[in-house]
């Protein structure tokens, strides 16, 4: 201590410190300062180990609502809601057969705004696979995987996956009647190598599907074992994985300059005058500014920034914020329009009749129907080898970031949706009119069912057509234009079919009201 | 600068390590090695060598009457009993498609969960089924019948 200060101003010294404590605690917190100038607005984005995932300026074409419709971070903000209901739902819900139950019907109809918690997170988690979906076909219809985008692109594909299984493993944990049987046959398609196994005479010696079911469900039956296993992967193993995926791909989107956009973007964006947008709640640069005013018209440094780019704060983050809050609200609409189901408890011996899967996976179950191992894991692998290779063959650079850009456009799009919805709607409607194989010769090996079956024959016609698309546009892009408009409007058709034309005994019925009655 | 020319190495003859390198690649091969055995050791544990499951072995009472070709299903069980002349044999009720337990109609068994469909014999008539309903081991000591889901017999094999 120094001498000359006299042990009232120590105090006094003292007094001053703990009073601008607070102030100091949040300057050393948050260092740049509000972001009001270009320089504070930057390090307001890279001093934030959050933010900076994002760059610190972001091209004018990114913010174009047309360039993405705002469908990633819909996904993102749909996520968020998940994730915060979830772990308010988890203060009620107990992983054990039957208090799982009990425990669901409690938030439901006891706890304080349980119904609604449940309900947005229902919600949420739809909203996600469709936003997720959709984010997709932007990302493909705007040749946004190019490179150097296309690992970024594999990353996606890995979102999907774990999206789709974070549904998946939600819907088991209820413990009624829908969760008991999509477990059930969920562990016997995992099950499902042994038809090639068993056809080949072989699973005695091999059986990857017997394991794989072994492991889903800790036991040879359904019970309290398969239930923890799907809680754990539910609130544990698949969201810290989304969120590590999800890390990688924002921070991809960062190294890989920003969203995908046309060679000429900056000529198209210069041609619309921005002079409303810019500056937004700042300190104009006074000097420049007056320079200017003075002389008349359009000088390079105001207003634009360099290469066309604003500050990420706060046009983008504003825009995210704005998606986020719209999301929200439509999972707030949605909760409150409909309530989440639940079935009767879970009964062993009684499966539901029909029983049917949530919608997203209404499509594989019309698959599986044909057989389990083609439908449940041949063709979901051949799908996702098929999206996960695009970006590897497509390498041409026309249309890039361009919405339908590059050969073909918008009439191979078109085309393309006549072949991907005509196609399963011929072979769906032979197979439920005609019947298939086994009807027609009934001493036919299994085998040949596994690999000649409606699911495979679409398969097949949609392979054949994009290839031929590949020889009729001379591009890869329109072979892959032409598979990924397939494959969406397949996932449709299947959906639709599965949702609204299957009845119990996964008959053909042309509409649900025209069921036996129970 | 001049380039000297190096001697030309083969495969046989390759560049030589120096220690240094080489203790660090040999380091660096221990460490990957160790948790790589390590995470063998340990990928064992989700695989129980106990099976929490109730048993598959239950002993079932027919009633008096069973009409030859009729169902008995005892309660709680996926599995269909019959008599007839020839003796009593049991089939399991769990589609061998996708797990699903199968009802009893007029023709045979249907399965609500993806429409297969298989005879009173277990064998498939329609559908995606690709195996035929097996038939289950039933031992019959003084009037008492017991039936093991977890032993199959082959198809036709009756106890008296």
């Amino acid at each position: 201590m120094e001498t000359d200060m006299t042990p009232v101003d120590a105090l006094r010294a003292f007094g001053r410190d703990l009073l601008s404590a607070p102030r100091r605690l949040y300057e050393t917190a948050f260092r740049g300062g509000p972001p009001s100038t270009d320089r504070t607005r930057s390090t307001f984005v890279f001093g934030n180990v959050f933010l900076h995932l994002h760059s610190v300026r972001t091209h004018r074409w990114s913010l174009r609502w047309t360039t993405t419709f705002g469908l990633g971070i819909a996904g993102v903000s749909a996520f968020l809601i998940t994730l915060a209901t979830g772990i308010l739902l988890m203060l009620y819900y107990k992983p054990l057969p039957d208090a799982a139950y009990q425990s669901i019907k409690d938030i439901h109809f006891v706890v304080p705004t349980g119904r609604l918690i449940r309900n947005l997170h229902r919600w949420a988690a739809n909203v996600m696979v469709v936003a997720v979906i959709l984010h997709m076909a932007r990302a493909f219809y705007t040749a946004a995987y190019r490179k150097p985008r296309e690992f970024n692109w594999l990353i996606g594909i890995g979102l999907l996956v774990t999206t789709l299984g974070l549904s998946f493993t939600g819907y088991l944990l209820p413990w009624d009647q829908l969760a008991y049987w999509a477990i059930t046959i969920g562990a016997n398609i995992a099950q499902s190598p042994r038809e090639v196994t068993d056809a080949l005479g072989i699973t005695q010696y091999f059986d990857p599907g017997g394991l794989q079911r072994l492991l889903l469900l800790g036991s040879d039956t359904v019970g309290a074992e398969a239930l923890i296993r799907f809680f754990l992967l539910h609130v544990m193993i698949l969201p810290l994985a989304l969120a590590a995926l999800m890390a990688v791909h924002f921070w991809r989107i960062r190294k890989d300059g920003g969203m995908a956009r046309p060679a000429d973007a900056d000529a198209r964006i210069a041609a619309v005058r921005h002079d409303e947008t810019y500056p937004v709640f700042t300190e104009a640069p006074a000097k420049t500014y007056h320079l200017a005013a003075i002389v008349r018209g359009r000088t390079p440094a105001v207003g634009r920034g360099p290469e066309n780019t604003v500050p990420s704060m706060p046009h983008l983050f504003y825009a995210e914020l704005g998606v986020l809050m719209l999301t929200l609200l439509l999972c707030l609409g949605l909760s409150l329009l409909s309530d989440a189901p639940l079935k009767e408890l879970a009964n062993p011996n009684v499966p539901e009749n029909p029983a049917k899967a949530p919608w997203y996976f209404l499509g594989l179950q019309e698959l599986v129907s044909f057989s389990a191992f083609m439908g449940g894991v041949g063709i979901p692998m051949i799908v996702i080898l098929g999206l996960a290779l695009i970006p590897y063959l497509d390498r041409e650079s026309q249309g890039t970031g361009e919405w339908l850009g590059g050969p073909g456009g918008w009439r191979l799009v078109r085309r393309s949706a006549i072949v991907g919805l005509g196609a399963p709607l011929i072979i769906e409607s032979s197979a439920i009119h005609f019947g298939w194989l086994r009807e027609w010769f009934p001493e036919i090996p299994q085998l040949a069912v596994t690999l000649v079956n409606p699911a495979t024959l679409l398969t097949a016609v949609y392979a054949l057509y994009s290839i031929w698309c590949i020889r009729r546009y001379q591009s890869a892009r329109a072979g892959a234009v032409g598979l990924f408009t397939c494959f969406l409007c397949g996932f449709v058709v299947l959906t639709v079919i599965g949702t609204y034309l299957r009845g119990p005994n996964w008959a053909f019925y042309w509409s649900p009201a025209l069921w036996p009655g129970h | 600068m001049t380039v000297s020319a190096r001697p030309a190495r083969s495969r046989l003859d390759p560049e030589p390590i120096s220690r240094r390198d080489w203790l660090g690649l040999s380091s660096l091969w221990a460490a990957g090695g160790a948790l790589l055995f390590g995470l063998i050791g340990v990928l064992r544990l989700p695989k129980a060598a106990v099976l929490d499951s109730p048993s598959k072995r239950f002993q079932v009472q027919l009633p008096a009457t069973l009409d030859p070709g009729a169902a008995f299903i005892p309660p709680g069980r996926a599995v269909a009993v019959f008599r007839d002349a020839q003796g009593v044999y049991a089939i399991s009720n769990i589609c061998t498609h996708l797990g699903c337990v199968v009802k009893t109609g007029a023709e045979g068994f249907e399965c609500p969960c993806h429409g297969s469909r298989f005879a009173f014999d277990g064998s498939v008539t329609k559908g995606p089924a690709p195996r035929p309903l097996p038939w289950l081991k039933v031992s019959v000591r003084g009037g008492a019948i017991t039936i093991d889901e977890g032993a199959t017999v082959p198809p036709g094999t009756k106890v008296a």
